[in-house]
C-alpha cells in the first residue's frame, strides 16, 4: 500500500501537469469570481467561504479522471487487480495519493485565496479545518465515480455529472461550517456532521469502488 | 411457484403482456376521474383559490417520483445478488419515467408558488432535494447509455443506484439542516388523523392510484420493449457470425 501511496505521489509529481493544474485553476475561479460580482467588500465578503468551498471542489473535480485512467491505459491496474493487495485497498490508497496531491495543496492556499475575497479574520481557522475534514471525501468520492467511468473513452464529463450530486452533502456542511464561523456562531454540529461524511465514505465507498473496477477490469 | 419464475424474460413477457393494457386501462381511467373530479368539481381552498388544484398533479408525480427510484433500488440489489436480467433492465426502464415525474413535480409546483408563496423558485429543503434527485436520474441514465456492453453498464449503474440512493437520503438531510423550508409538512400520513376535506381526499387518492398505476403500466411496457431490443441485438450477432 506504502508503495503504491509512493509510487502515484512520485507519478504525480514528475509527470507534470496534473499536481499544479488544480492549484491554478482554483486561483483562476478565485481570481474571476469578483469580476463576476463586482470587487465591492459588502459583496465579497459574506460569500467568500461558499465561493472558496465551490472553487475547491471544482478544482478537485478536475484531476478525478487521472486516478484510475492512466493505469488502465498501461495495464498497471489489472496487474494490481491480480497483486495480494485487494481493488478495495488500492481504491483508497489512490484516493488518498490524489488528497495529498490535490486537496492538501487546495487547503493550505485556500487561506490566502480568502484574503482576496475580502473573507473575514475570524473565518481563516474554520476553513483551513472544514477544507482539511472536508477534501478527504470528496477524493474518495471521486475515486467511486472513476472507478466507475474508467473503461469509457470520454469519460470525463459523464464523470462529473456522476460526481457532482454526490459532492452535495459535504458542500453544504462544509460551506456551512465556515460560514457559521465567519459570523461568530457555533459551528460544532456542521464540522461533527463534515467529519462523519468523510470517515463514513472512507470506510464504505472502497467496497463499490473496488466492485466497479472489478466490473471494468472483467 | 416462486416470483422469480417472472425473472425468465419469456415467462416475464408471457405474463406481462396481456395484464399491461389492464393496468393502462385502469391507471388512465383513475387518473380521468381523479383529475376530472379534483380540477372541475372540488370547491375553491379557504386562501388559495383555484390554485390549489394542480396538487392534485403535484402530489401524485412527487410521491412516483421518489418511489421510482426507490424500486430501482430494489431491482439493483436483486440484479446485483441474483442477476436476474429482468431486474437490470426494469431499472434502467423505470429511470426515464422518474426522471419525468421529477420534472413534473417541480414544474407543477413552481406553478403553485408563484401565486402562494409569491416566488417561482425558492432553496427550499423539499424543492432542492427534489432537483437533486433529478440530477441523479440524470447521472443515471447517462452512465447507462454510455456504455456499450449490456452486462457492464447494468453491474456499474446497479452500483451507482445504491452509492446514488446514500447520498441522496444524505442530501436531503444536509440540505434540510442547511435551509427552513417554506413546505408544508406531509397532509397525508398513515398513523395521524388527515388535516384534510374528504372533498379534497377521495379525488387525491384516485389521482395518486392512477399515476402508481401508470407508474407500472409504463415500467412493464419498456421493460417488455428493453427485452425486445436485447433479443434483436442478439439476433444481429447471431446473423453476423453466420455470414
Amino acid at each position: 500500500m506504502i508503495a503504491l501511496l509512493l509510487r502515484d505521489l512520485r507519478l504525480a509529481v514528475r509527470a507534470g501537469g496534473g499536481f499544479g493544474l488544480g492549484l491554478a485553476f482554483f486561483l483562476i475561479v478565485i481570481v474571476l469570481v469578483p469580476f463576476g460580482v463586482g470587487p465591492d467588500k459588502t459583496v465579497l465578503e459574506p460569500i467568500a467561504p461558499g465561493i472558496l468551498w465551490v472553487a475547491a471542489l471544482l478544482s478537485c473535480l478536475l484531476s478525478l479522471d487521472r486516478i484510475f485512467a492512466l493505469d488502465f491505459e498501461d495495464g498497471s491496474l489489472a496487474l494490481l487487480a491480480t497483486s495480494p493487495l485487494p481493488l478495495e485497498a488500492a481504491s483508497v490508497t489512490k484516493a488518498v495519493a490524489h488528497w495529498l496531491t490535490t486537496g492538501l495543496p487546495l487547503t493550505i492556499a485556500a487561506p490566502a485565496l480568502g484574503v482576496l475575497l475580502h473573507m473575514k479574520t475570524d473565518a481563516y481557522a474554520y476553513l483551513t479545518l472544514s477544507l482539511a475534514l472536508g477534501t478527504p471525501a470528496l477524493s474518495i468520492i471521486g475515486a467511486f465515480g472513476a472507478a466507475l467511468t474508467v473503461g469509457l473513452k470520454r469519460g470525463g464529463l459523464l464523470l462529473s455529472l456522476l460526481v457532482l450530486p454526490l459532492y452535495v452533502p459535504t458542500l453544504v456542511f462544509g460551506a456551512e461550517a465556515v460560514r457559521r464561523g465567519a459570523e461568530g456562531m457555533d459551528a460544532t454540529t456542521p464540522f461533527v456532521m463534515l467529519a462523519g461524511i468523510t470517515f463514513g465514505a472512507f470506510a464504505l465507498l472502497p467496497f463499490a469502488s473496488g466492485a466497479a473496477l472489478r466490473v471494468n477490469l472483467k | 411457484m416462486s416470483i422469480w419464475e417472472y425473472a425468465n424474460p419469456k415467462k416475464f413477457m408471457a405474463t406481462t403482456t396481456p395484464i399491461i393494457p389492464w393496468v393502462l386501462g385502469i391507471a388512465l381511467a383513475a387518473m380521468f376521474v381523479g383529475l376530472v373530479w379534483g380540477l372541475l368539481f372540488t370547491p375553491d381552498a379557504e386562501n388559495f383559490g383555484a390554485s390549489v388544484k394542480i396538487l392534485f398533479v403535484h402530489v401524485p408525480t412527487a410521491l412516483m417520483a421518489i418511489n421510482a427510484w426507490f424500486m430501482m433500488f430494489v431491482a439493483s440489489l436483486i440484479w446485483l445478488i441474483r442477476r436476474h436480467h429482468v431486474s437490470a433492465l426494469a431499472a434502467k426502464a423505470a429511470a426515464p419515467i422518474g426522471a419525468t415525474m421529477t420534472l413534473i413535480a417541480l414544474i407543477t409546483g413552481a406553478i403553485w408558488g408563484q401565486p402562494t408563496w409569491g416566488t417561482w423558485w425558492q432553496w427550499e429543503p423539499r424543492l432542492t432535494s427534489f432537483l437533486i434527485l433529478f440530477l441523479f436520474y440524470l447521472g443515471y441514465m447517462a452512465l447507462w447509455s454510455a456504455i456499450e456492453d449490456n452486462d457492464t453498464a447494468a453491474d456499474l449503474t446497479s452500483v451507482l443506484c445504491l452509492v446514488g440512493s446514500i447520498f441522496a437520503l444524505l442530501s436531503r438531510y444536509a440540505v434540510r439542516f442547511w435551509s427552513n423550508g417554506l413546505h408544508q409538512d406531509s397532509t397525508f400520513s398513515a398513523d395521524k388523523e388527515t388535516h384534510i376535506d374528504p372533498s379534497f381526499w377521495y379525488p387525491s387518492v384516485i389521482a395518486m392510484l392512477g399515476f402508481g398505476l401508470l407508474f407500472l403500466a409504463l415500467v412493464l411496457i419498456r421493460t417488455n420493449t428493453e427485452i425486445r431490443l436485447r433479443r434483436a441485438d442478439a439476433l444481429e450477432a447471431r446473423q453476423r457470425r453466420s455470414a
